[in-house]
């Protein structure tokens, strides 16, 4: 029980580090069950390579600074994100054709960035995270910014949940179909830059998806989905911020690993499609 | 005048497929579209939606409201929505994207379920429910939308016999009330036995008038005709071309 308690009672990092990935898991975890949900799961993936070079261009103009990194990052995200929403409502070419195109482009480009800085300790820590060095400024702004997404959420709830189920439909009843979309995209900019904060950029993105596709396999409406979701990503930072302490492992990718646990024995033992109950079977009648 | 159509030339990256089309669908009628595959069926309903412009022409609406019946495959029938929340979409135009549902709206959505035959579905998931049940949902929610202008894109297919003469009880129900009611449809037989008014298209009008007028052996070969001439390398067609008829 002590284990279990001990580390955060005793070491301020320790408390830092959880609440920031509680803040990460209110925030980024919804937006994560949406793009689930709008088979856009890979999308994130790809914007948290797009986010990369602003991130890079960040600590070259002013080092390891955290408003710099935060704004670089956000501007590379929706510059991205309106490119390719853009060039994909204009032209022939699909929206995952164009994001590939552009994150692509946005990606080489922050490796180019990268690599003219040669081996730099600090930069590596952009790229994979400083969860156990989070300092007041850094804690104030993921706590901003899911306060911003929570409340976003639920202002744009109705019409996002239109545009996944019948976008043709909101289209023909309103205006909100593009402004709702481009709006959802930020909310996923927004939440892998404050992720990238704590897990770095490579790995803010499996706070965001894994407990998603985890709380698919225990809930059949929304509304659950998210809460198990929410759940999921506090209690895996939970353990595995206490597994990286206790055996010495590397924060970020241990609670990544945690969620990626949970995740496998959801898709196992999950109450609703997984594997058990599609095929462990059982008579119709005690269906 | 439900709908006013003067000149209308619809297309994508600017190919027309509806060339100069010039109608009028008349308050209160109930009229089918036909035509084959191609003829420009559902860009005409995509346009008088709104959500297509149109490359020339203008439509001249007097309804307030217009309800839009897509077709089934364009949902996302895997989202785990309940049938209520689905339905309850239907109420947009009074509620928007922040108005509450109340109790006299929740009141409602159970009447609309209980029309198409879905009475105590509400609680279920869009997922769970066969092709037959899914169209009357979508049905259910165009009785919410309490349209003077109803326009359904092929409301009938793919479900069977059954299904269809319910949802058209409903369409007939819809007439019965003075709505303006257009359909695309693809069965001969039923635009017979139920629609009075037809509007055969193929790339620009055939003809429109009386179902028993329109639905000629003549309008048909002239309708196939146009719609396998289709050439891409044709000159750009001058005002006044295809309003024959």
């Amino acid at each position: 029980m002590m284990a279990l308690i001990q580390p955060f009672a005793e070491f301020a990092f320790m408390q830092r580090a959880l609440l920031g990935c509680i803040a990460i898991s209110l925030g980024a975890t919804p937006v994560g069950v949406f793009l689930m949900l709008r088979r856009m799961s890979l999308t994130g993936d790809a914007m948290a390579h797009a986010i990369l070079p602003g991130a890079a261009v960040g600590f070259l103009v002013s080092g390891l600074s955290l408003g710099a990194m935060t704004v670089g990052g956000i501007v590379a995200g929706l510059t991205v994100a309106l490119l390719t929403g853009f060039v994909s409502r204009v032209t022939v070419l699909r929206e995952d054709a164009s994001l590939a195109a552009f994150y692509l482009i946005s990606l080489a480009l922050g490796v180019l960035i990268v690599s003219l800085r040669g081996s730099n300790v600090d930069l590596m820590h952009v790229l994979f995270g400083t969860v156990l060095a989070l300092d007041d400024p850094a804690l104030t702004l993921l706590c901003a910014i899911t306060t911003v997404t929570l409340l976003t959420l639920a202002a744009i709830y109705r019409p996002l949940v239109l545009e996944c189920v019948d976008p043709q439909f909101l289209a023909s009843v309103s205006r909100w179909s593009a402004p709702v979309h481009f709006i959802f995209l930020s909310l996923v900019v927004l939440n892998l830059v404050a992720g990238f904060q704590a897990l770095g950029t490579l790995m803010a993105v499996g706070i965001m998806i894994l407990p998603a596709a985890a709380a698919r396999f225990w809930a059949r409406g929304i509304a659950g989905m998210i809460a198990v979701a929410v759940c999921v990503a506090a209690a895996s930072s939970f353990a595995g911020l206490l597994a990286s302490y206790h055996f010495g492992l590397p924060s970020g990718p241990t609670i990544i690993l945690a969620t990626g646990t949970a995740y496998l024995a959801s898709m196992c033992f999950g109450p609703v499609g997984s594997l058990v109950v599609r095929y462990w079977p059982r008579t119709h009648l005690d269906a | 005048m439900a709908l006013v159509i003067r000149n209308l030339t619809l297309g994508y990256d600017r190919h027309p497929a509806v060339h100069h089309l010039e109608t009028e669908i008349a308050d209160g009628s109930l009229t089918a579209v036909v035509g084959p595959n191609g003829a420009g069926k559902s860009t005409l309903l995509k346009a008088i939606t709104g959500t297509l412009k149109p490359l020339e022409g203008r439509i001249e609406m007097t309804a307030a409201r217009t309800a839009w019946l897509p077709q089934l495959a364009e949902v996302d029938r895997s989202f785990p929505l309940s049938v209520r929340d689905f339905v309850a979409m239907g109420l947009w135009a009074r509620i928007g994207a922040f108005g509450a549902v109340g109790t006299a709206d929740r009141a409602r959505i159970d009447a609309a379920l209980a029309a198409v035959g879905l009475a105590g579905f509400g609680g279920r998931v869009i997922g769970a429910l066969s092709g037959g049940q899914m169209q009357r949902v979508m049905f259910a929610r165009v009785l919410l939308q309490d349209a003077d202008l109803i326009l359904l894109e092929e409301p009938f297919t793919a479900i069977d016999t059954r299904t269809a003469a319910d949802l058209t009880a409903i369409v007939e129900r819809w007439h019965g009330e003075g709505r303006t009611v257009l359909a695309v449809l693809h069965d001969m037989a039923h635009v017979h036995a139920h629609f009075p008014r037809t509007l055969l298209l193929a790339r620009g009008m055939i003809a429109h008038g009386p179902t028993a007028e329109v639905l000629t052996p003549d309008n048909h070969f002239r309708a196939r005709q146009m719609c396998e001439a289709f050439d891409d390398r044709a000159a750009p067609c001058a005002p006044g071309a295809g309003r024959a008829a």
